[in-house]
């Protein structure tokens, strides 16, 4: 079906001959997409913008997490900082871009610290509810057996939680994507969503489309690998790997 | 092992100064959530003694098990082991929960879930191989170190959850209905491993029941608590010979005539 439709474009492109500044056929957009892939501006663009998109899933992510698992296992602190947490997450992320332009200027940091920024709180929420999730009777063992702090965590919490937290890395992972890119069209002189805006900008509908076809595809790619991971490490259930 | 429980044999002990006490309840009371769960507790617990504590739901047989763990504490009057107030868990104090199956890890193997409790002793990482072999053995799992316990059956998950709490050295062992959810063959069985190991280990033992004949036969005194609020209203002297035995125990007279006063005094309460 998607095939036929693109046969069909690109036969409706050929028979009325279409010469248009925001449209481009099938086969014109697979050419740019060739050359693209040739020059190297591929590589250099999808470089940018997972390096951003990366650095600020790991940042955002990570201190997420880290937030969740002591919000999760105390709920005096939970309590706490419900409020504060219910009036920041749903800032926009992109509405901050101007503050982290101000702070940063253009180029990596302000754009990792978005991403940051937005792959922190799906984090937050998933895990620390994954947190609190976990078996209580499980934590009840540590507490009898004598576990510190550290390792209740490390050896319980977090095994204990983790197709959960992982899951929420996921999501994550997609957020980030979405906006390092809406940063670079938006802003940040970089990375794919950049090339994006020019190729529209200097009216070349063609190279516009094969970059949103990249993107879609890099986007696909990174949901597939952590698809995958998720069912290598979980796909037996219970039964999960030694922690 | 001795068979009069109330002469235990101490060199310091004269007829006139009992045994000290493990474990002493001195008039504890305990409310949770508004509610009076126990009021004015007062037993002690000596030395290698199989204690057994039978009573309706409601009565507080779990909560006195969880107040001698650490995990709760009392409101008024104290609970003291060796003399000093119990605060948080202790290490040689092990709990046996019932449901086995949320108290195990079902990321670790048999092996790693009896290597936790070692960890959590910091036992030395070439020590804690062999001890963990021989914890398996001791309960029966050698064979199945490397199982996860969603592989293994109801008996064997309970066997590993005593493993790990045997990992531990326990001077107390506390078990929470522990054989509740076990078939009778099974059952019976884990019930005369538990008095091997506990002899063997010269482990004092708290254990909470609703099987009046499993407390008369695993005990050296059963308590018995009365409801609403929870409170001691008798402890039954157990004069049975050890070692027990599935079937002469149980025929003996001296069972059949506390298996009757149990019974008695449970219906009594329950009217």
């Amino acid at each position: 079906m998607p095939l036929a439709l693109v046969l069909s474009a690109q036969a409706g492109a050929v028979i009325y001959g279409i010469h248009s500044d925001s449209l481009a056929s099938p086969w014109q957009i697979l050419r740019a997409a060739g050359t693209l892939l040739t020059d190297g501006t591929l590589w250099a663009m999808m470089r940018q913008t997972l390096l951003a998109a990366l650095a600020g899933l790991l940042l955002g992510g990570g201190a997420g997490l880290a937030c969740a698992i002591v919000l999760g296992l105390s709920p005096s602190l939970s309590r706490l900082f419900r409020y504060p947490i219910e009036v920041l997450r749903p800032i926009p992320s992109i509405a901050i871009l101007p503050i982290f332009l101000m702070i940063y200027g253009f180029g990596y940091r302000m754009e990792i610290a978005i991403v940051a920024f937005a792959c922190f709180w799906p984090n937050l929420i998933i895990g620390q509810a994954a947190v609190a999730g976990v078996e209580p009777r499980l934590l009840e063992v540590s507490r009898v057996l004598g576990l510190g702090f550290g390792a209740r965590v490390v050896k319980i919490v977090i095994p204990a939680a983790l197709p959960r937290l992982f899951l929420a890395f996921r999501l994550a992972a997609a957020v980030a994507l979405i906006v390092a890119v809406t940063v670079e069209i938006a802003m940040n002189p970089q990375g794919m969503g950049y090339e994006l805006m020019s190729a529209q900008s200097s009216l070349r509908p063609d190279a516009m489309f094969a970059i949103l076809l990249y993107i879609g595809l890099l986007g696909w790619a990174l949901n597939a690998m952590l698809l995958f991971a998720q069912q290598r490490l979980f796909g037996v259930a219970a039964a999960a790997p030694p922690a | 092992m001795n068979s009069k429980p109330l002469t235990i044999v101490e060199p310091v002990a004269t007829p006139h100064t009992p045994p000290e006490a493990l474990i002493r309840f001195d008039q504890v009371s305990l409310r949770l959530g508004g509610r009076v769960i126990l009021e004015g507790v007062d037993f002690d617990m000596r030395p290698a003694e199989f204690v057994c504590v039978v009573g309706p739901s409601g009565c507080g047989k779990t909560t006195l098990l969880r107040l001698i763990a650490g995990l709760l504490r009392a409101d008024a009057g104290t609970v003291t082991y060796r003399g000093k107030p119990v605060t948080e868990p202790a290490r040689d104090i092990a709990l046996i929960f019932q449901d086995y199956s949320k108290a195990l890890l079902p990321w670790r193997t048999a092996a790693g879930n009896v290597s936790l409790a070692l960890e959590a002793m910091r036992t030395p990482k070439a020590e804690r191989a062999r001890r963990v072999a021989e914890l398996l053995t001791k309960v029966g799992l050698a064979q199945h170190a490397d199982k996860y316990p969603t592989q293994l059956s109801g008996g064997m998950q309970q066997r590993l959850q005593i493993a790990r709490c045997l990992a531990q050295n326990p001077a107390v062992l506390l078990m929470d209905e522990p054989f509740g959810a076990l078939d009778a063959m099974t059952r019976q069985t884990l019930q005369d491993e538990v008095l091997r190991l506990a002899g063997a280990g010269g482990a004092c033992v708290f254990f909470v029941t609703h099987d009046l004949e499993e407390a008369i036969y695993l005990g050296d005194r059963v308590i018995a608590l009365r409801p609403n609020p929870g409170r001691v209203a008798q402890i039954f002297d157990v004069r049975l010979p050890r070692p027990r035995n599935q079937l002469t125990t149980r025929e003996d007279p001296e069972f059949l005539r506390l298996r009757r006063s149990l019974f008695d005094f449970v219906q009594e309460i329950e009217h």
